[in-house]
């Protein structure tokens, strides 16, 4: 099949399967939801002196009690909720695509170099692989972060929670991608295709891009989606644990543990409903890339 | 075959060094442990005095190799924030985690299993669609936010549980056990469920996919062909071939389980290793934080090798492959 029937065809699964037209949807949603919160955020939750201590812990605007500028009530301190959760999401969603982004390339790169080169450089990288695969992906990344804790404490501020954040979990996902991609490249390289390059003349480098890379992509991109679940999961576990994003910054996770704290004080709705963003994107995101492994069936180890 | 066993125990004895050379680096060069250990306002001599004391002006190999002499000995350091043994905290905070994980291990094999069993068996019909669909939203369902709503339902609204700590403990010897009073038996109940439902979906796909393939099995058609009855087909003859995995999946789980604890005992105030290893991380505590890294990796290292050659030791088929 040429490369533009399998397009259309997988168009048009997509067109066909109510459960990736209802995930995809609501991923997308989410996500335009989470990027234009500056434009339909009802409040600037952050904006210290754009919300009253005299609006704390309201309810939902649709329960007794509710005032209807704040749909989803407010925190104790007088925060729109319904904004924070805009804002909150666009930050996890933030840390999570560029954690995969960030892991997709270095796993892919290394599993291209492993494959290609074997030898000594396959074997090292490989069993490393292992080693931090056999580990659960918190542990790593709770490591990590006491150790950037240490060694940099500013560390703790927006910024830089953001990137220490992206390198903790992507520092246990590279190895997905790369172990992937070293297996397929071996079947790649010894293909004739690959072999008439050779001959003609072309580099190991333009070989690797032009050639072998365009061949192993569809599992790297299903890994992707599936990996964007699990990454936003992590980041909102270690932002839960407060060892994430700062509570100036918060994210979703950060939000639920600001609720967590005040659980006994009855105001439910601050906890409940950033939980509930969470989980609805968590598995929108899941499904679609539950869909999408079933649709492109790459090989994936 | 025992070729295999020592590559194997030599690959673990590279891991562990690998992992406690790591956990070295932290202790000696993450932070300055005479910056943290000596009085504010110490001199520049006594400083001196105490680096001395220390050995950190000595070679980094003569450290290393001193550091590890120490670890074996039982001496993981003086904790930053408490300014106590390393040791004896994790000493103190290790039975409430073991009690917490082999809770939550039960918990998810009685719950896991039968329902493994039920959704093999029943392959149509509404309840094992209800437990698919139930399962994928559970996977998407993060630890912490199944305890806080937990902790919602059974603690702020119905009063019936406990939402944090232990309760009451009896102490045996150095042990400390939640499980001989009421209220410590009511304290674990929504924590080690919170921690069960995490592994009790991987039971019970597990089973599920084992119970098919032997359900499949002639022994198992000659068995409805002689007209036994259903159930004891089911649960007597196929759980058992079906349970072998199981076991063998379980064990390993238990390090992940340890591992994993850390979320659920934050949620629930839990006072084990996993809150004592998060609140060394909060605090930049770095000797309880390499000694939680030492302990972990060692159970992870050892669990994983044992399952290896476990699995030499049961199925032949590998150790032709092996050697």
């Amino acid at each position: 099949m040429s490369e533009r029937g399998q397009q259309t065809g997988l168009g048009r699964a997509f067109v066909r399967s109510p459960k990736a037209l209802i995930s995809a949807t609501g991923a997308l949603v989410l996500i335009a939801a989470a990027y234009l919160a500056p434009f339909i955020a009802p409040h600037t939750p952050f904006e210290l002196g754009s919300f009253s201590l005299m609006d704390s812990e309201l309810p939902p605007a649709f329960l007794p009690g509710g005032d209807p500028r704040f749909l989803l009530g407010t925190d104790m301190q007088g925060r729109d909720v319904f904004s924070a959760i805009l804002f909150g999401t666009r930050i996890s969603l933030t840390v999570g695509i560029a954690a995969v982004l960030f892991s997709a390339a270095v796993g892919t790169l290394i599993g291209l170099l492993a494959g290609f080169r074997g030898g000594l450089v396959d074997a090292v990288l490989m069993r490393v692989a292992d080693v931090i695969l056999s580990f659960p992906t918190i542990l790593i990344a709770l490591l990590i972060s006491g150790v950037a804790r240490t060694l940099f404490p500013l560390a703790t501020s927006g910024t830089a929670a953001i990137l220490v954040l992206i390198f903790a979990i992507s520092i246990n996902e590279w190895t997905q991608y790369a172990r992937t991609v070293r297996g397929q490249t071996l079947v790649e390289k010894g293909l004739d295709y690959v072999q008439a390059a050779r001959i003609s003349g072309v580099g190991e480098s333009a070989i690797l891009r032009r050639h072998i890379l365009p061949n192993v992509l569809s599992p790297v991109i299903v890994i992707a989606t599936i990996n964007l679940a699990l990454a936003v999961l992590a980041e909102a576990t270690l932002s839960f644990l407060g060892v994430g994003m700062p509570p100036t910054s918060p994210s979703l996770g950060t939000l639920i543990r600001i609720g967590n704290e005040n659980l006994f004080s009855g105001i439910w709705w601050v906890v409940v409903f950033p939980a509930a963003a969470l989980v609805l994107l968590v598995l929108c995101v899941n499904l679609f890339g539950d869909w999408l492994r079933d649709a492109l069936n790459p090989r994936l180890d | 075959m025992i070729g295999f066993i020592v590559r194997r125990l030599a690959q673990a004895l590279v891991v562990m060094a690998a992992i406690a050379l790591i956990s070295f680096l932290m202790f000696r060069y993450v932070g300055d442990p005479v910056a943290v250990m000596a009085r504010e306002d110490a001199s520049v001599t006594e400083r001196q005095e105490l680096r001395e004391k220390l050995g950190l002006d000595r070679p980094v190999v003569v450290q290393f190799v001193d550091f590890i002499g120490r670890v074996v000995q039982g001496d993981l350091g003086i904790s930053y924030r408490n300014q106590r043994p390393v040791a004896d905290l994790i000493k103190e905070r290790l039975p409430a985690t073991l009690e917490l994980v082999m809770m939550a291990t039960l918990l998810s094999l009685a719950i896991g299993i039968p329902l493994g069993v039920i959704t093999a068996v029943n392959r149509t019909g509404w309840l094992p669609t209800l437990v698919q669909s139930v399962s994928l939203v559970g996977i998407s369902v993060p630890t912490f936010v199944t305890g806080i709503m937990l902790i919602l339902v059974f603690a702020v609204t119905l009063r019936w549980l406990p939402s944090f700590g232990r309760g009451d403990t009896v102490q045996i010897g150095w042990w400390t056990t939640g499980l001989l009073t009421i209220s410590g038996l009511k304290a674990l109940i929504l924590p080690s469920l919170t921690l069960a439902l995490y592994q009790m979906t991987l039971i019970m796909r597990l089973v599920r996919a084992e119970m098919i393939e032997v359900l499949s099995s002639d022994y198992v058609r000659f068995a409805r062909a002689r007209g036994l009855p259903a159930r004891m087909i089911h649960y007597k003859l196929a759980l058992k071939n079906a349970l072998m995995p199981v076991i063998t999946i379980t064990g390993m789980q238990i390090g992940g389980l340890i591992a994993f604890a850390v979320v659920t005992e934050t949620v629930f105030q839990w006072p084990g290793l996993g809150l004592l290893f998060i609140q060394a991380v909060s605090f930049a505590d770095v000797p309880v934080m390499a000694a939680y890294l030492l302990l972990v990796g060692l159970l992870f290292v050892v669990l994983n090798a044992l399952v290896d050659i476990a699995y030499l030791v049961l199925d032949p088929r590998l150790r032709t492959r092996a050697s």
